[in-house]
Protein backbone atom coordinates (compact mmCIF):
# COMPACT_ATOMS: atom_id res chain seq x y z
CA UNK A 1 0.00 0.00 0.00
CA UNK A 2 1.59 3.64 -1.22
CA UNK A 3 1.63 6.10 1.68
CA UNK A 4 -0.59 8.18 0.67
CA UNK A 5 -3.44 5.50 0.64
CA UNK A 6 -2.40 4.48 4.42
CA UNK A 7 -2.57 7.76 5.27
CA UNK A 8 -6.25 8.07 3.93
CA UNK A 9 -7.19 4.83 5.30
CA UNK A 10 -6.12 6.03 8.73
CA UNK A 11 -8.04 9.16 8.37
CA UNK A 12 -10.88 6.93 7.06
CA UNK A 13 -10.83 4.64 10.09
CA UNK A 14 -10.71 7.38 12.46
CA UNK A 15 -13.63 9.31 11.34
CA UNK A 16 -15.66 5.72 11.43
CA UNK A 17 -13.87 5.09 14.82
CA UNK A 18 -17.74 4.97 16.10
CA UNK A 19 -19.26 3.06 13.51
CA UNK A 20 -16.93 0.44 13.64
CA UNK A 21 -17.21 -0.20 16.86
CA UNK A 22 -21.03 -0.33 16.96
CA UNK A 23 -20.82 -2.24 13.90
CA UNK A 24 -18.74 -4.46 15.85
CA UNK A 25 -21.00 -4.14 19.70
CA UNK A 26 -24.18 -5.26 17.49
CA UNK A 27 -22.37 -7.91 15.25
CA UNK A 28 -21.12 -9.61 18.95
CA UNK A 29 -25.10 -9.43 20.29
CA UNK A 30 -26.21 -11.16 17.12
CA UNK A 31 -23.22 -13.55 17.75
CA UNK A 32 -23.55 -14.98 21.09
CA UNK A 33 -26.92 -14.56 20.77
CA UNK A 34 -26.87 -17.29 17.73
CA UNK A 35 -24.34 -19.38 19.47
CA UNK A 36 -26.49 -19.78 22.55
CA UNK A 37 -29.63 -20.66 20.78
CA UNK A 38 -27.88 -23.33 18.17
CA UNK A 39 -25.38 -24.61 20.98
CA UNK A 40 -26.81 -24.33 23.99
CA UNK A 41 -31.05 -24.92 22.68
CA UNK A 42 -30.51 -26.58 19.57
CA UNK A 43 -27.38 -29.04 19.91
CA UNK A 44 -27.33 -29.91 23.78
CA UNK A 45 -30.58 -29.20 24.28
CA UNK A 46 -29.66 -28.06 28.18
CA UNK A 47 -31.64 -24.80 27.61
CA UNK A 48 -35.71 -25.04 27.86
CA UNK A 49 -37.40 -23.10 25.18
CA UNK A 50 -39.53 -21.82 28.05
CA UNK A 51 -39.47 -24.09 31.37
CA UNK A 52 -42.55 -22.73 32.93
CA UNK A 53 -41.15 -20.58 35.64
CA UNK A 54 -40.09 -17.55 34.23
CA UNK A 55 -41.65 -14.22 35.31
CA UNK A 56 -43.66 -11.86 33.06
CA UNK A 57 -40.88 -9.58 32.74
CA UNK A 58 -38.78 -12.34 31.87
CA UNK A 59 -40.51 -13.28 28.63
CA UNK A 60 -40.62 -9.77 27.78
CA UNK A 61 -37.13 -8.98 28.07
CA UNK A 62 -36.25 -12.32 26.45
CA UNK A 63 -38.52 -11.35 23.40
CA UNK A 64 -37.14 -7.74 23.06
CA UNK A 65 -33.37 -9.14 22.97
CA UNK A 66 -34.14 -11.95 20.77
CA UNK A 67 -35.22 -9.86 18.66
CA UNK A 68 -33.38 -6.96 18.60
CA UNK A 69 -30.27 -9.62 18.75
CA UNK A 70 -31.58 -11.10 15.33
CA UNK A 71 -31.78 -7.01 13.26
CA UNK A 72 -28.49 -5.99 15.45
CA UNK A 73 -26.78 -9.31 13.00
CA UNK A 74 -28.30 -8.10 9.51
CA UNK A 75 -27.86 -4.65 10.14
CA UNK A 76 -23.76 -5.10 11.76
CA UNK A 77 -22.66 -6.68 8.73
CA UNK A 78 -24.32 -4.52 6.28
CA UNK A 79 -22.77 -1.67 8.15
CA UNK A 80 -19.53 -3.45 7.87
CA UNK A 81 -20.11 -3.37 3.91
CA UNK A 82 -21.36 0.52 4.23
CA UNK A 83 -17.87 0.52 6.37
CA UNK A 84 -15.67 -1.44 3.39
CA UNK A 85 -17.46 0.42 0.97
CA UNK A 86 -16.15 4.03 2.32
CA UNK A 87 -12.41 2.33 3.00
CA UNK A 88 -12.66 3.07 6.44
CA UNK A 89 -12.67 -0.85 7.82
CA UNK A 90 -10.93 -0.76 11.28
CA UNK A 91 -10.67 -4.57 12.17
CA UNK A 92 -9.03 -3.75 15.44
CA UNK A 93 -11.42 -1.76 16.90
CA UNK A 94 -14.23 -3.47 15.04
CA UNK A 95 -13.17 -7.09 17.24
CA UNK A 96 -13.17 -4.56 20.34
CA UNK A 97 -16.79 -4.33 20.01
CA UNK A 98 -17.55 -7.44 18.56
CA UNK A 99 -16.22 -8.66 22.02
CA UNK A 100 -17.44 -6.14 24.19
CA UNK A 101 -21.03 -7.39 22.98
CA UNK A 102 -20.70 -10.82 23.62
CA UNK A 103 -19.51 -10.03 26.44
CA UNK A 104 -21.91 -7.67 27.84
CA UNK A 105 -24.68 -10.47 26.50
CA UNK A 106 -23.73 -13.26 27.98
CA UNK A 107 -23.13 -11.58 31.39
CA UNK A 108 -26.58 -10.03 30.85
CA UNK A 109 -28.09 -13.50 30.13
CA UNK A 110 -26.07 -15.27 32.69
CA UNK A 111 -27.27 -12.79 35.55
CA UNK A 112 -30.09 -10.59 34.48
CA UNK A 113 -32.26 -13.62 32.56
CA UNK A 114 -30.91 -16.76 33.95
CA UNK A 115 -30.84 -15.64 37.46
CA UNK A 116 -32.61 -12.83 38.34
CA UNK A 117 -35.58 -13.25 35.85
CA UNK A 118 -35.22 -17.65 35.67
CA UNK A 119 -35.96 -17.20 32.23
CA UNK A 120 -34.05 -21.02 32.09
CA UNK A 121 -31.58 -22.09 33.72
CA UNK A 122 -28.15 -23.29 32.20
CA UNK A 123 -28.55 -27.01 32.25
CA UNK A 124 -31.23 -29.09 34.45
CA UNK A 125 -30.64 -31.82 36.48
CA UNK A 126 -27.25 -31.13 37.95
CA UNK A 127 -25.59 -28.72 40.72
CA UNK A 128 -25.56 -25.37 38.58
CA UNK A 129 -23.42 -23.58 40.41
CA UNK A 130 -20.33 -24.45 38.34
CA UNK A 131 -22.23 -24.06 35.16
CA UNK A 132 -22.87 -20.45 36.34
CA UNK A 133 -19.62 -19.57 37.30
CA UNK A 134 -17.98 -20.47 33.92
CA UNK A 135 -21.15 -18.50 32.42
CA UNK A 136 -20.49 -15.45 34.03
CA UNK A 137 -16.71 -15.29 34.40
CA UNK A 138 -16.01 -16.19 31.15
CA UNK A 139 -18.28 -13.63 30.19
CA UNK A 140 -16.69 -11.07 32.13
CA UNK A 141 -13.46 -11.91 30.78
CA UNK A 142 -14.89 -11.22 27.42
CA UNK A 143 -16.54 -8.20 28.10
CA UNK A 144 -12.75 -6.81 29.84
CA UNK A 145 -10.91 -8.04 26.62
CA UNK A 146 -13.28 -6.19 24.21
CA UNK A 147 -13.05 -3.11 25.94
CA UNK A 148 -9.62 -3.25 26.61
CA UNK A 149 -8.98 -3.41 22.71
CA UNK A 150 -11.51 -0.49 22.27
CA UNK A 151 -10.16 1.54 24.30
CA UNK A 152 -6.60 0.74 22.69
CA UNK A 153 -7.89 1.26 19.43
CA UNK A 154 -9.20 5.04 20.79
CA UNK A 155 -5.18 5.36 21.83
CA UNK A 156 -4.27 4.58 18.65
CA UNK A 157 -6.48 6.85 17.19
CA UNK A 158 -5.46 9.91 19.69
CA UNK A 159 -1.54 9.30 18.43
CA UNK A 160 -2.69 9.71 14.70
CA UNK A 161 -4.55 12.70 15.80
CA UNK A 162 -1.20 13.93 17.26
CA UNK A 163 0.76 12.93 14.39
CA UNK B 1 -68.18 -29.59 6.53
CA UNK B 2 -71.56 -27.60 5.75
CA UNK B 3 -72.50 -25.75 3.18
CA UNK B 4 -71.38 -22.61 4.60
CA UNK B 5 -67.86 -23.92 5.36
CA UNK B 6 -67.48 -24.26 2.03
CA UNK B 7 -68.65 -21.13 1.12
CA UNK B 8 -66.39 -19.57 3.22
CA UNK B 9 -63.49 -20.98 1.87
CA UNK B 10 -64.63 -19.80 -1.62
CA UNK B 11 -65.20 -16.03 -0.41
CA UNK B 12 -61.71 -16.33 1.28
CA UNK B 13 -59.71 -17.90 -1.80
CA UNK B 14 -61.37 -16.02 -4.44
CA UNK B 15 -60.23 -12.42 -3.85
CA UNK B 16 -56.87 -13.87 -4.53
CA UNK B 17 -57.26 -16.12 -7.33
CA UNK B 18 -59.04 -12.90 -8.72
CA UNK B 19 -56.37 -10.30 -8.34
CA UNK B 20 -53.53 -13.10 -9.26
CA UNK B 21 -55.41 -13.17 -12.09
CA UNK B 22 -55.39 -9.40 -12.84
CA UNK B 23 -51.75 -9.19 -12.15
CA UNK B 24 -50.94 -11.61 -14.36
CA UNK B 25 -52.90 -9.87 -17.38
CA UNK B 26 -51.28 -6.44 -16.12
CA UNK B 27 -47.40 -8.08 -16.17
CA UNK B 28 -47.60 -9.70 -19.50
CA UNK B 29 -49.08 -6.31 -21.00
CA UNK B 30 -46.34 -4.49 -19.86
CA UNK B 31 -43.08 -6.31 -21.66
CA UNK B 32 -40.29 -4.57 -19.09
CA UNK B 33 -42.04 -5.77 -16.13
CA UNK B 34 -39.69 -8.40 -14.51
CA UNK B 35 -40.49 -12.30 -14.14
CA UNK B 36 -39.28 -12.83 -10.73
CA UNK B 37 -41.40 -10.31 -9.45
CA UNK B 38 -44.32 -12.33 -11.41
CA UNK B 39 -42.80 -16.09 -10.21
CA UNK B 40 -43.32 -13.36 -6.56
CA UNK B 41 -46.81 -13.03 -6.80
CA UNK B 42 -47.87 -16.44 -7.86
CA UNK B 43 -46.10 -18.12 -4.97
CA UNK B 44 -48.10 -15.32 -2.99
CA UNK B 45 -51.30 -16.28 -4.00
CA UNK B 46 -49.90 -19.97 -3.86
CA UNK B 47 -49.30 -19.81 -0.13
CA UNK B 48 -52.48 -17.92 0.17
CA UNK B 49 -54.74 -19.87 -1.47
CA UNK B 50 -53.51 -23.05 0.19
CA UNK B 51 -54.13 -21.78 4.06
CA UNK B 52 -57.87 -21.00 3.08
CA UNK B 53 -58.79 -24.30 0.44
CA UNK B 54 -58.85 -27.29 0.55
CA UNK B 55 -57.30 -30.06 3.08
CA UNK B 56 -54.74 -27.39 5.08
CA UNK B 57 -58.04 -25.27 7.20
CA UNK B 58 -60.02 -28.35 7.35
CA UNK B 59 -56.60 -30.36 9.33
CA UNK B 60 -56.28 -27.03 10.72
CA UNK B 61 -59.85 -26.63 12.32
CA UNK B 62 -58.47 -29.95 14.37
CA UNK B 63 -55.23 -29.56 14.89
CA UNK B 64 -53.51 -26.26 16.45
CA UNK B 65 -50.32 -26.82 15.06
CA UNK B 66 -51.52 -26.96 11.56
CA UNK B 67 -53.56 -24.10 12.06
CA UNK B 68 -50.14 -21.93 13.13
CA UNK B 69 -49.16 -23.38 9.63
CA UNK B 70 -51.78 -21.69 8.04
CA UNK B 71 -51.22 -18.54 10.17
CA UNK B 72 -47.62 -18.47 8.64
CA UNK B 73 -48.89 -18.93 5.03
CA UNK B 74 -51.28 -16.23 5.36
CA UNK B 75 -50.23 -13.68 7.78
CA UNK B 76 -46.36 -13.72 6.53
CA UNK B 77 -44.90 -15.75 3.84
CA UNK B 78 -48.17 -14.82 1.13
CA UNK B 79 -47.71 -10.91 2.23
CA UNK B 80 -44.19 -10.82 1.99
CA UNK B 81 -43.79 -12.12 -1.32
CA UNK B 82 -47.06 -10.28 -2.68
CA UNK B 83 -45.12 -6.58 -1.36
CA UNK B 84 -42.01 -8.16 -3.27
CA UNK B 85 -44.43 -8.42 -6.16
CA UNK B 86 -45.07 -4.20 -6.23
CA UNK B 87 -48.74 -4.69 -7.48
CA UNK B 88 -49.55 -0.62 -6.84
CA UNK B 89 -46.37 -0.38 -9.58
CA UNK B 90 -47.66 -2.34 -11.67
CA UNK B 91 -51.15 -1.10 -11.17
CA UNK B 92 -49.93 2.34 -12.13
CA UNK B 93 -48.30 1.51 -15.21
CA UNK B 94 -50.31 0.25 -16.64
CA UNK B 95 -54.33 1.52 -15.24
CA UNK B 96 -55.25 3.81 -18.18
CA UNK B 97 -54.53 7.36 -16.49
CA UNK B 98 -57.73 8.63 -15.10
CA UNK B 99 -58.19 5.41 -12.60
CA UNK B 100 -53.99 5.55 -12.17
CA UNK B 101 -54.45 9.01 -10.92
CA UNK B 102 -57.58 8.09 -8.56
CA UNK B 103 -55.33 5.29 -6.90
CA UNK B 104 -52.53 7.45 -6.47
CA UNK B 105 -55.10 9.86 -4.65
CA UNK B 106 -56.07 7.25 -2.75
CA UNK B 107 -52.63 6.32 -1.29
CA UNK B 108 -52.20 9.83 -0.50
CA UNK B 109 -55.07 9.92 1.80
CA UNK B 110 -55.41 10.46 5.18
CA UNK B 111 -57.18 7.25 5.15
CA UNK B 112 -54.22 5.17 4.25
CA UNK B 113 -51.86 7.65 5.97
CA UNK B 114 -53.42 6.50 9.25
CA UNK B 115 -53.34 2.63 8.34
CA UNK B 116 -50.23 2.48 6.99
CA UNK B 117 -48.40 4.06 9.75
CA UNK B 118 -46.16 1.61 11.07
CA UNK B 119 -47.05 1.15 14.43
CA UNK B 120 -50.59 1.25 13.26
CA UNK B 121 -49.55 -1.46 11.14
CA UNK B 122 -48.12 -3.46 14.14
CA UNK B 123 -51.04 -2.53 16.31
CA UNK B 124 -53.27 -4.29 13.54
CA UNK B 125 -50.95 -7.02 13.23
CA UNK B 126 -49.70 -8.25 16.00
CA UNK B 127 -52.44 -7.06 18.53
CA UNK B 128 -54.94 -9.01 16.57
CA UNK B 129 -52.90 -11.97 17.05
CA UNK B 130 -53.04 -11.30 20.89
CA UNK B 131 -57.12 -10.61 20.46
CA UNK B 132 -57.21 -13.97 18.61
CA UNK B 133 -55.33 -16.32 21.05
CA UNK B 134 -55.90 -14.99 24.43
CA UNK B 135 -59.76 -14.17 24.05
CA UNK B 136 -62.41 -16.32 23.20
CA UNK B 137 -61.93 -15.26 19.57
CA UNK B 138 -60.34 -18.50 18.81
CA UNK B 139 -63.15 -20.55 20.28
CA UNK B 140 -65.91 -18.52 18.18
CA UNK B 141 -63.87 -18.90 15.05
CA UNK B 142 -64.62 -22.22 15.15
CA UNK B 143 -68.25 -22.51 15.72
CA UNK B 144 -68.85 -18.82 13.59
CA UNK B 145 -68.42 -19.02 9.68
CA UNK B 146 -68.50 -15.42 10.00
CA UNK B 147 -65.78 -15.10 12.56
CA UNK B 148 -63.79 -17.44 11.00
CA UNK B 149 -63.79 -15.28 7.41
CA UNK B 150 -63.31 -12.14 9.20
CA UNK B 151 -60.23 -13.39 11.04
CA UNK B 152 -59.01 -14.55 8.06
CA UNK B 153 -59.19 -11.31 6.42
CA UNK B 154 -58.01 -9.37 9.04
CA UNK B 155 -54.70 -11.87 9.17
CA UNK B 156 -53.78 -11.36 5.48
CA UNK B 157 -54.79 -7.71 5.12
CA UNK B 158 -52.78 -6.88 8.24
CA UNK B 159 -50.20 -8.95 7.28
CA UNK B 160 -49.85 -7.55 3.66
CA UNK B 161 -50.16 -3.71 5.40
CA UNK B 162 -47.28 -4.43 8.12
CA UNK B 163 -45.13 -5.64 5.44
CA UNK B 164 -45.67 -2.87 3.35
CA UNK B 165 -45.25 -0.32 6.11
CA UNK B 166 -41.94 -1.80 7.06
CA UNK B 167 -40.52 -1.88 3.04
CA UNK B 168 -40.72 0.23 1.10
CA UNK B 169 -41.33 -1.40 -2.17
CA UNK B 170 -44.26 0.43 -3.84
CA UNK B 171 -44.77 4.10 -3.70
CA UNK B 172 -45.35 4.86 -0.02
CA UNK B 173 -46.23 8.25 -0.02
CA UNK B 174 -45.98 8.79 4.01
CA UNK B 175 -42.28 7.95 4.42
CA UNK B 176 -40.90 7.04 7.48
CA UNK B 177 -36.70 6.97 8.49
CA UNK B 178 -34.81 3.62 8.53
CA UNK B 179 -34.28 4.12 12.43
CA UNK B 180 -37.82 4.34 13.05
CA UNK B 181 -39.25 1.36 10.82
CA UNK B 182 -36.24 -0.84 12.52
CA UNK B 183 -36.94 0.20 16.04
CA UNK B 184 -41.06 -1.09 15.13
CA UNK B 185 -39.62 -4.54 13.48
CA UNK B 186 -37.90 -5.00 16.46
CA UNK B 187 -41.00 -4.45 18.60
CA UNK B 188 -43.38 -6.21 16.25
CA UNK B 189 -41.12 -9.47 16.25
CA UNK B 190 -40.86 -9.06 20.31
CA UNK B 191 -44.44 -8.99 20.49
CA UNK B 192 -44.68 -11.67 18.34
CA UNK B 193 -41.51 -13.77 20.40
CA UNK B 194 -44.06 -12.59 23.80
CA UNK B 195 -47.14 -13.95 22.44
CA UNK B 196 -45.64 -17.56 21.16
CA UNK B 197 -43.81 -17.79 24.94
CA UNK B 198 -47.05 -16.91 26.59
CA UNK B 199 -49.34 -18.93 24.62
CA UNK B 200 -46.49 -22.48 25.26
CA UNK B 201 -47.75 -21.53 29.10
CA UNK B 202 -50.96 -20.90 28.82
CA UNK B 203 -53.30 -22.65 24.97
CA UNK B 204 -55.91 -20.95 23.86
CA UNK B 205 -59.10 -22.36 25.17
CA UNK B 206 -59.81 -25.12 23.49
CA UNK B 207 -56.09 -26.12 22.67
CA UNK B 208 -54.23 -29.05 24.68
CA UNK B 209 -51.12 -28.31 26.32
CA UNK B 210 -49.10 -30.35 23.85
CA UNK B 211 -50.36 -28.48 21.00
CA UNK B 212 -49.69 -25.38 22.09
CA UNK B 213 -46.35 -26.33 22.61
CA UNK B 214 -45.93 -27.15 19.59
CA UNK B 215 -47.95 -24.55 17.50
CA UNK B 216 -46.10 -22.05 19.94
CA UNK B 217 -42.88 -23.02 18.89
CA UNK B 218 -43.44 -22.49 15.02
CA UNK B 219 -44.79 -19.73 15.56
CA UNK B 220 -41.96 -18.56 17.47
CA UNK B 221 -39.49 -19.79 14.85
CA UNK B 222 -41.71 -19.03 11.76
CA UNK B 223 -41.95 -15.62 13.04
CA UNK B 224 -37.66 -15.03 13.27
CA UNK B 225 -37.90 -16.95 9.31
CA UNK B 226 -39.95 -14.34 7.86
CA UNK B 227 -38.92 -11.20 9.87
CA UNK B 228 -35.28 -12.12 9.04
CA UNK B 229 -35.99 -11.53 5.03
CA UNK B 230 -37.92 -8.23 6.13
CA UNK B 231 -34.97 -6.87 8.14
CA UNK B 232 -32.44 -8.05 5.37
CA UNK B 233 -34.32 -6.63 2.86
CA UNK B 234 -34.59 -3.28 4.90
CA UNK B 235 -30.95 -3.06 5.77
CA UNK B 236 -30.44 -3.50 2.04
CA UNK B 237 -32.67 -0.49 1.20
CA UNK B 238 -30.27 1.72 3.60
CA UNK B 239 -27.70 -0.03 2.12
CA UNK B 240 -28.77 1.55 -1.03
CA UNK B 241 -29.66 4.78 0.21
CA UNK B 242 -26.55 5.31 2.69
CA UNK B 243 -24.20 4.79 -0.32
CA UNK B 244 -21.40 7.87 -0.68
CA UNK B 245 -22.00 10.81 -3.04
CA UNK B 246 -19.48 11.20 -5.69
CA UNK B 247 -17.56 14.07 -3.69
CA UNK B 248 -17.51 11.71 -0.51
CA UNK B 249 -16.34 8.57 -3.19
CA UNK B 250 -13.98 11.05 -4.17
CA UNK B 251 -12.74 12.65 -0.93
CA UNK B 252 -12.18 9.00 0.88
Amino acid sequence: MSEKNEAMLRRNQANYAGRNVLSGFLFGLGLIAFIDEVVFHQLLNWHHFYDLSTTAVGIVSDGFFHAFSWFATVAALFMVADLRRRQSFWLRRWLGGMLTGVGFFQLYDGIVQHKWMGIHQIRYGVDILPYDLVWNISAFVLLIVGILIWWQTSQIKKQRAVV
Amino acid sequence: MTTSHYMAEGVLAAPFVIVCLLYLAAAFRDAAWPVYRIGLFAVGTAAAVVSVLGPLPRMAHDSFVIHMTGHLLLGMLAPLCMVLAAPVTLALRTLPVPSAKKLSKLLRSRFVAIVSHPLTATVLNIGGLWLLYTTGLYASMHESVVVYTAVHIHIFLAGYVFTASIIYIDPAPHRYSFLFRSGVLVTALAGHGILSKYLYASPPPGVGQEAAQAGSMLMYYGGDAADIAIMVILCWHWYKAARPRQEEAMAA
